[in-house]
Order: C-alpha cells, then sequence, then structure tokens
C-alpha cells in the first residue's frame, strides 16, 4: 500500500521517538507574531538559550494593530508595548519581521502563502490556531502553544503525538453562489467540531481539486473550528502555479528541483486512511451559524434546529446557543436583521473574496441600520484591491475600508462589537464574546453574504440578489 | 519535575465545547508575560458589563482552594492561546479531568506539567455530582496507576500513554529534552530540501 502526504512528510521531519512515546519534529518554517511570542522569547532567555535557526522564523504584526490608523506609537499603550517587544526580540535574535511600515506586513496566514513563504511539503508551525490554512499547499501545518513556540526557538522542533488521517472526499457540483466557505462549515456541521480531534485532514475530490488556492487556504484553515489540528490539500499544478515567481520561492532550476519535491510528496494514489467521509455538494445551500460555536450551522433555507431533534450533548449547547443569540428552535435566519458587518479574516480576508463581496456590493448601499467594515488580510492584498478599485466600491456604498490585520475576528484591537450587536461576519469562530463584546453575537458566513447582508441590513441568500 | 500524582479538592464546570476565548477573552491577552492572567480566568462568565458578580464556579466560595477542575466534552477548544491554561494555573488548577479536550488544548496544559485525563460521560457526571454536593473531599489522581479516587469512588482515568510518560518522567518540561537530539536536528537541517 502507498502513503499520504501526511505520513511522507512527518517521517521526513521526524527527528526521533521521544523514551515518552510522543515524537520529536522538526519544524521547517515558524511564523510568529506579536501576540504568542514575547513569553517564549522570556522563557528562552530565562534558561540562557538562543534562537537556534533564527533564518527559519519569520514575524509579521497582525493580531493587536489598529486598522483605521496604524502610526507608531499606537494609541493604546498595552498595543505599543507588545508590538516593542517583538521588535527587540526579533531584532535581538536576527528574525525577519514584516511590521506595519513594511510592504509584506499582514495577517500570518495570508503573507505566509502570499510570499512563497509556505510551500509544500514542509512542516510549519505558529502561534496560532488557523495555522491550519497553509496544509492548502501540501504542508503540515499547525496550531501551538507558547511552551512549543519555546521549544521551536530554541530547537527548532516540538514533541507531539502523531495523529491519525482521516480521508474527506468532496464531490458534486457546487451551485452558483456556493463556496470553499459553505463546503467547510457543511463539514464541520456533519462531522461536528469534536469530529477531528486526533485526526489530520486531508480534503481531496473532484472539487477540491477544481478550487483556486485561495478557496483550498479557507477550506484549510477552519479545519481546526472541526477539532482537526491539521487540515491539508495535495499539490496540484494549481499550487505550483500559483508559488511560480513568488518572493520566496526558488527560481529558474532550482524552482524545478523543488517541483520534483513537492510532487514527490503527494498521497500515492493507493495510500491508506485511518477513517474517510464523502460529502456530495450538489443542492449544497451557502451556510450560516446561528449559535456559539462553527458547528452550528445551517443552509440559509432552513430552519433552526428543534431541541428536541438533537441529542443530549447537541441540545445542551443549542440552548446556551438560543439564549445567548435571541434564536428561537424551528425559525428561519432567513429576514434575520442585522447591526454590523465585517469582511475580512485569515479565513477571507484574501483578494478573491474582496473581489466576491464587491461583486455583490456594486451599485449598492450599506443599510443605514448596519456598519460595514472591509479589512484586507494584507498589505499586498490591500494594494492589488485598490489597483483595480474595489476599495472605491466598498467606500462607495458605505463600508470603511480599513488598513491590514486581523481586525473585528478577534477584537484584540479597536475594532469590537458594542453590545449586543449582531454581526454578519466572514471570519471562523462565533463564540461568545469573540467580536469584542461579551454580549455580541456572531453569524458566520461566506463573504459574499456577508456582503448581502450588509447592504439588505438582514440575512438573505445572495442567490436572489443577481 | 515529575509529576507522579496530584491531589486537592474539585471544582465543577459544566457544558460542552467551552473555549479558549470564554477561558480567557482576548481583551487580557494584551501583555508580555503569563504572571498577571489568574483574574482573567472565565472573566466574562464571572463578571457582568458593570463588573457585578455572576453566578459562575470560580466566584462560588465553596470551590476555594480547590485544584483539580471538571469539564465535560471538548474543553479547550477554539483559538491555541496557552493563556487559558496559563490562567486556570494561575488560579490554581493543577489538574484537569473532563470527558474530552481540544488537541492544542492538551499539548499547552501538558507542556505547563498541568495532566489532563479523560473518563466517560458517566463517570464525569457522578464525580461533577459529587464534587457539587461535597466541595470539601478530595480527590486524589494518580498518574502511574491512572486512577482517581474521590470518597467512595475509585474510577480509571485514561491519559494518553505518552503524555503519561512525559508527566512521570519529568519530561513535559520539554526544551531540555528536545536539545538532546542536538546532532539529529543539525543533520535534518541539512539534510531537508529546504
Amino acid at each position: 500500500m502507498g502513503m499520504n502526504l501526511f505520513n511522507k512528510v512527518w517521517d521526513l521531519h521526524r527527528v526521533k521517538t521521544l523514551d515518552s512515546g510522543l515524537d520529536q519534529l522538526f519544524i521547517g518554517l515558524h511564523l510568529i507574531h506579536e501576540v504568542t511570542s514575547p513569553q517564549a522569547f522570556s522563557m528562552i532567555e530565562e534558561r540562557g538559550l538562543s534562537v537556534k535557526y533564527p533564518d527559519r522564523t519569520f514575524a509579521t504584526v497582525d493580531h493587536i494593530v489598529p486598522t483605521l490608523d496604524q502610526s507608531r506609537p499606537f494609541q493604546d499603550p498595552l498595543a505599543e508595548k507588545m508590538i516593542q517587544a517583538l521588535e527587540d526580540n526579533t531584532k535581538r535574535h536576527g528574525i525577519s519581521l514584516f511590521d506595519t511600515e513594511n510592504e509584506n506586513q499582514g495577517i500570518v496566514h495570508i503573507i505566509g502563502p502570499e510570499l512563497g513563504l509556505t510551500q509544500p511539503g514542509m512542516t510549519i508551525a505558529c502561534g496560532d490556531s488557523h495555522t491550519s490554512t497553509h496544509g492548502a499547499f501540501g504542508s503540515i501545518a499547525l496550531g501551538v502553544g507558547t511552551s512549543q513556540i519555546r521549544d521551536i526557538l530554541a530547537t527548532q522542533t516540538i514533541a507531539i503525538s502523531r495523529p491519525k488521517v482521516r480521508l474527506i472526499e468532496v464531490s458534486g457540483t457546487l451551485a452558483e453562489g456556493v463556496t470553499a466557505k459553505d463546503i467547510i462549515l457543511k463539514i464541520i456541521c456533519d462531522l461536528g467540531v469534536n469530529g477531528g480531534i486526533g485526526y489530520a485532514y486531508e480534503y481531496c475530490g473532484p472539487v477540491i481539486e477544481a478550487l483556486s488556492m485561495e478557496e483550498r487556504m479557507t477550506i484549510c484553515n477552519m479545519s481546526i473550528e472541526g477539532g482537526a489540528r491539521v487540515g491539508y490539500i495535495n499539490p496540484d499544478e494549481t499550487t505550483f502555479e500559483y508559488l511560480k515567481d513568488r518572493p520566496y520561492v526558488p527560481q529558474a532550476e532550482a524552482f524545478d528541483e523543488a517541483l520534483k519535491n513537492w510532487k514527490s510528496i503527494a498521497s500515492d494514489s493507493d495510500a491508506e486512511y485511518d477513517d474517510v467521509y464523502r460529502l456530495d455538494v450538489s443542492g449544497l445551500s451557502p451556510m450560516v451559524t446561528w449559535g456559539i460555536n462553527p458547528g452550528q450551522g445551517i443552509g440559509i433555507d432552513e430552519n433552526l434546529p428543534l431541541l428536541k431533534n438533537l441529542d443530549a450533548e447537541a441540545a445542551e449547547v443549542a440552548s446556551k446557543a438560543y439564549s445567548h443569540m435571541g434564536f428561537s428552535e424551528g425559525t428561519a435566519v432567513l429576514g434575520q436583521p442585522i447591526d454590523a458587518a465585517f469582511i475580512g479574516s485569515c479565513t477571507n480576508g484574501r483578494i478573491s473574496d474582496l473581489r466576491a463581496a464587491a461583486a455583490v456590493v456594486k451599485g449598492r448601499k450599506v443599510a443605514h441600520t448596519v456598519r460595514a467594515i472591509v479589512v484586507p488580510g494584507s498589505k499586498h492584498v490591500a494594494v492589488q484591491a485598490e489597483k483595480e478599485g474595489l476599495d472605491k466600491i466598498f467606500t462607495e456604498a458605505g463600508f470603511q475600508w480599513r488598513n491590514a490585520g486581523c481586525s473585528m475576528c478577534l477584537a484584540m484591537n479597536p475594532d469590537k462589537l458594542k453590545g449586543r450587536e449582531l454581526c454578519a461576519s466572514s471570519s471562523n469562530r462565533n463564540f461568545i464574546g469573540r467580536q469584542g463584546s461579551p454580549t455580541g453575537r456572531t453569524m458566520l458566513m461566506s463573504p459574499q453574504m456577508a456582503a448581502a447582508a450588509a447592504v439588505s441590513g438582514k440575512i438573505v441568500d445572495v442567490r436572489n440578489m443577481k | 519535575m515529575k509529576i507522579e500524582n496530584t491531589s486537592g479538592k474539585c471544582i465543577v464546570v459544566r457544558g460542552n465545547e467551552i473555549d479558549t476565548d470564554r477561558i480567557i477573552p482576548a481583551r487580557f491577552m494584551k501583555v508580555v508575560s503569563f504572571k498577571g492572567l489568574r483574574e482573567a480566568a472565565f472573566y466574562d462568565e464571572r463578571y457582568d458589563a458593570d463588573g457585578g458578580l455572576k453566578t459562575h464556579p470560580f466566584n462560588d466560595e465553596q470551590y476555594n482552594g480547590a485544584s483539580i477542575l471538571l469539564v465535560n466534552k471538548n474543553f479547550g477548544c477554539g483559538s491555541s492561546r496557552e493563556h487559558a491554561p496559563q490562567a486556570l494555573m494561575r488560579w490554581g488548577i493543577k489538574a484537569i479531568i473532563g470527558e474530552s479536550f481540544a488537541e492544542i488544548f492538551v499539548g499547552n496544559c501538558t507542556s505547563m506539567g498541568i495532566p489532563t485525563a479523560a473518563v466517560s460521560a458517566d463517570d464525569i457526571e457522578a464525580l461533577m455530582r459529587k464534587a457539587e454536593e461535597q466541595p470539601d473531599v478530595v480527590m486524589s489522581l494518580d498518574i502511574s496507576s491512572e486512577e482517581i479516587r474521590f470518597g467512595d469512588i475509585i474510577l480509571h482515568a485514561g491519559m494518553n500513554p505518552a503524555i503519561r510518560k512525559a508527566m512521570l518522567s519529568g519530561s513535559w518540561d520539554s526544551t531540555e529534552i528536545l536539545l538532546e537530539a542536538d546532532s539529529l536536528i543539525r543533520w535534518l537541517d541539512n539534510e531537508l530540501p529546504y
């Protein structure tokens, strides 16, 4: 039997098996940001250690940067202090930093692929759970905590259990107006938010193969919302075409050499898997979440589930969700008025996301009851969008056009919901309090659905807006 | 430091899918040290907008001094923030027993020397009920035998074998152990095609 990509790449990076039974895994590319790294630098310095391979770590600022005025010092002294800590740490240890003055700055999971840092066959770690995004290129990419960042800085390795691999095969025909975001929300709803614990997800099948790299990143990004720390897609011509001529990708003959390696690590046609799940997306509608975790979602044309139809665990969480959201079982989400709309994040803050949202917005106005913001995922995305005039489409419609950052996805910056505001959001988490207000409410959806909600003042089916 | 057993009073936080944003809201992560995080644990579930106390186990005096946290399914899901277990540890939590845990959360707990042990839905319900009714009873979790003793309840606790060994040998504090493979690491660094 052949091997899957996950096991090939893992074996290539396994330093050894430790006495405990955990594997010691070499991390080829380490990405850091301002929020989860300062304590890790303190830890290695307290132990008298240095950064083993500074060239294998890259830093950017995204979580706490304001998206309105990025001039320094930041107005928030705590944010300024964290940025300074990252500047000091990267300077002291010889690590490249893309700060707000650098043209490459942006959300860590947007800039890695965009600069070509992310490549097939790598092991990639970052102190952020959405590191799974980079798996779209056929790498093993995983989120780690601060103590593991310490270990990567000091040793370039981590101690970790080897997960099993589940094949997720997506077939059928995707209807007009239905997106990669809807596919991954559907997968999370079907397999559950804890269904992926102990697994890496390999996404495959004709629907996945037909997706662009940016769409593939949206799928892999939300693997963690289904409990899977790693999600990946085998590299193919789409991948190689995307990577060609990116700044950190090998050029000319070196590219051809890299290509051979990249092709060799793809899953063999007779590869073995620990589990297989098949999904036919024909008939899938745009998805929206109605609850307090990303697995609580429905097709836009469905009604909210009745508690009596759920098992005890799901009913417990659904009941808490209805109470937080102020929704009633059995009712429709269509027509639900919204107060805010957010288009951006590492899930849907790329140029194709902004194009799709702008296509919906063009010639329309944001409802007067809604405040709506568009936050490009990186400076490069912002520049490209401005070149295409997308910023004008958004601002003329009444959206605010911001600078690159994580913004209202996690609200560690000035972009926050107020009170019980309900937000149509293209981000990845609808947890209680996630968007900055303890009583705020989030409905996750595709960027085009969020755009449609913004101009309609309520949740609508984007397919009816043509 | 070897961690062979832990014992203490229990605190019960009921609910499935309790994510790390609920354990520590993001605004408390604007710090460069973990030291002051004790008060941030479950902050928005413990305090209302005006700072008034809400009903929450972490506000309940009957759990003062508790060190073993009892939880339900998929505890610690969501964000990878180590700030979540750091806040719990600084509040006094030394071990967590539940139905299941999110993977990154377990990794963070392990690197901090906090054992996480899994028991069945029926068993956690029995433990929770007893802890709620008799909060002064001390539980002991023996890592080598994977046994929980809680008054008249004796249970098997399921631990990931590798994490269990890491606790028992002290290798949960992983940096030094990882550095031992220095020559292999150097070899691999050279060997990789990138």
